[in-house]
């Protein structure tokens, strides 16, 4: 069984009078350890696709089963559960907490998920990341590259099923956001599932498998370089 | 979330931003340290009232002129005068001692210090009716009383103004122009309003002679025979009374305070000035209630993205709602804290110039302590549940 699948998802807009829709019917699955790019020009509906992948959001139809639950109509808390137990997030913005220490930060979903031994867990996912002497330090005494490592090591602390990266090296310069990318490629590498929302074509050339939305539906998802009808995934 | 967390996160946050948890705090600083303050006065004035009367004596019993009402005033005119005196040696049962008081209030001088203060016209049983002692000296005699002498005994407070507090017996005072020699000084009874030891005593003819007039009596006071026999004595006295003044007990002109009723009437008194005016400084409490939500809610709006970031990693509605509620009642707790702190200086501080001890009750501490608490709670809820409902996905967009 596949860790994501979805089917015939939609999510629709309320503009004031005006009705946009943002995903119009999207199917797929996702299997574990699969490294995905997820592109699209901007309206395209892939932040829209994001958020849904992420539980931040519920679709307005279609299911969504992530590991085998149906998440497509669980509650704001229930969400907040999920994505604590199961989504890892790595942003642009890197959203760390400024006031607190890189391990402090790296602890939060722990403090959430009620972890004892937390801030040994913490330690271990910075140690990941490569920073684990910097884990005393606020972020703004972090360079860029270093802020989004401490932000991978917090979505990788709980564990979780699934990564999800939205434009991860967008804020990074091409030197750091290589590195970076090379981090995302080693923990594929131990068996990570990745999906990452990018229009930086070298970002996806690094993913087995991406995809591209347009106007809100899957307009191709290709394997390893190679065209797949969309109808053969499912 | 576990609360100790909770706590430290909101410690953390009140500390990144000082100086204004100190102003959002002073609301709540100024309102406990009034009502603190308002209150320990208030315990401070009752209890001191309580031990003045106590200090009278246990039987003393006070006859006022004019009847008909409960309270201090009177409906009835009413007079009381050297015969009813002398009805009440002759025929009241259940009494020690009948001590009949004219009083008026005189300026006394000596050299060139002066000193206004009331003057009472009294008998030689006075002092043992009033649970008076001499410090030194000796108090009036019969014959001095007989004779009309210009002989005075001194309040402490006097020989305080009159002789920078030394005891100069034998010296001479002039009261309204009359020369007076000083025979004794009153041992202090301490102060407060309507102060004891700030009163000369003279023999009342000398009072009728000299300063008064042939005015009626100001009060009778009587010593109960015993503690145990205030009310017989009471019963006695108003039917000796009514006699004398041919009233009934619908129309007595004079009225009958034992101490019990003088202390349950000072004490309610002070008990209803200490409520409203305690009543006025719990509204800037309020005030400072507001003052917290205000910043609450800029706090809430300021940390947008943080709440997003809190609950993408999977904080829940709780969560969000507890750290805020959390810092609100920790907001107005410290401020509690720090209100009863300045509050108690500020009522020991008062005592000393006052006169009297001022007195915080531990149940003002406890009041003010709950009632910070619930103004953190009350005006902490709107902003609170305001960040708990926050949508993710646009805390997330919030630039």
């Amino acid at each position: 069984m596949a860790l994501i699948q979805i089917s015939d998802l939609h999510k629709t807009y309320h503009m004031g009078d005006v009705e946009v829709n943002a995903l119009c019917g999207v199917s797929f699955a996702i299997e574990a350890g699969e490294h995905m790019a997820i592109m699209g020009p901007s309206g395209s509906g892939k932040s829209t696709l994001m958020n849904l992948l992420g539980c931040l959001d519920t679709p307005t139809s279609g299911a969504y089963l992530l590991d085998g639950e149906d998440v497509s109509r669980l509650d704001g808390d229930r969400l907040a559960a999920v994505r604590n137990r199961q989504i890892g997030f790595v942003f642009q913005q890197f959203n760390l907490l400024s006031k607190e220490s890189a391990v402090q930060n790296v602890e939060l979903p722990l403090i959430y998920a009620g972890v004892p031994d937390r801030r040994e867990r913490a330690m271990a996912a910075l140690e990941r990341v490569g920073l684990a002497d910097r884990a005393h330090h606020r972020p703004r005494e972090l360079s860029g590259g270093q802020q989004q490592r401490v932000a991978i090591a917090r979505a990788l602390v709980n564990s979780p099923s699934i990564v999800m990266a939205d434009e991860p090296t967008g804020n990074l310069d091409t030197k750091t956001g290589l590195e970076i990318l090379q981090v995302f490629d080693e923990l594929n590498d131990e068996g990570i599932t990745l999906v990452m929302v990018t229009h930086d074509p070298r970002v996806a050339e690094r993913c087995k498998r991406v995809m591209r939305l347009v106007d809100g539906e899957v307009v191709s998802d290709v394997f390893n370089h190679q065209e797949a009808a969309v109808g053969d995934l499912i | 979330m576990s609360l100790m967390e909770a706590i430290r996160s909101a410690y953390s946050s009140l500390m990144a931003n000082k100086s204004r948890s100190i102003l959002t705090m002073l609301g709540v600083i100024i309102g406990v340290a009034s009502v603190l303050i308002v209150v320990a006065i208030g315990e401070g004035l009752k209890t001191d009232t309580i031990n003045r009367i106590r200090g009278m004596g246990a039987n003393l019993l006070t006859i006022r002129p004019g009847g008909g009402d409960e309270g201090w005033r009177a409906s009835r005119p009413g007079r009381l005068t050297e015969e009813d005196v002398k009805a009440l040696q002759e025929q009241a049962r259940h009494i020690s001692a009948v001590a009949p008081v004219v009083q008026t209030n005189g300026n006394a001088k000596y050299r060139n210090l002066s000193h206004t203060t009331g003057v009472v016209g009294a008998t030689t049983v006075w002092p043992k009716v009033m649970a008076f002692e001499m410090a030194y000296g000796r108090f009036l005699t019969t014959s001095e009383e007989r004779a009309r002498s210009r002989v005075a005994v001194l309040g402490q407070e006097v020989v305080n103004e009159l002789f920078y507090g030394r005891p100069l017996i034998g010296e001479f005072i002039r009261i309204n122009g009359v020369p007076f020699e000083v025979i004794g000084i009153l041992s202090e009874k301490g102060g407060g309003f309507g102060d004891p030891d700030d009163q000369i005593v003279i023999p009342i003819t000398t009072a009728r002679q000299r300063l008064v007039g042939d005015a009626d009596l100001r009060n009778i006071y009587v010593s109960a025979a015993t503690e145990e026999e205030v009310p017989e004595a009471i019963e006695s006295i108003k039917q000796v009374l009514r006699r004398a003044h041919r009233v009934n007990e619908f129309t007595e002109d004079f009225r009958i305070r034992d101490q019990s009723e003088m202390l349950a009437t000072m004490t309610e008194t002070t008990s209803q000035i200490t409520m409203f005016v305690s009543g006025i400084a719990l509204v800037s409490l309020i005030v400072g209630g507001v003052g917290i939500m205000n910043i609450m809610l800029v706090s809430v709006t300021e940390r947008t993205r943080e709440i997003g970031i809190r609950k993408a990693v999977g904080a829940r509605r709780n969560d969000i709602l507890a750290q805020f509620l959390i810092e609100s009642v920790m907001l107005s707790l410290i401020g509690g804290v720090i209100g009863l702190s300045l509050g108690w200086i500020g009522s020991e501080m008062l005592g000393d110039t006052l006169g009297w001890a001022t007195i915080v009750p531990s149940w003002a501490i406890a009041v003010s302590l709950l009632f910070s608490g619930a103004v953190g709670i009350f005006f902490g809820f709107y902003p609170a549940q305001k960040a708990a409902a926050l949508d993710p996905i646009e805390c997330l967009r919030y630039e």
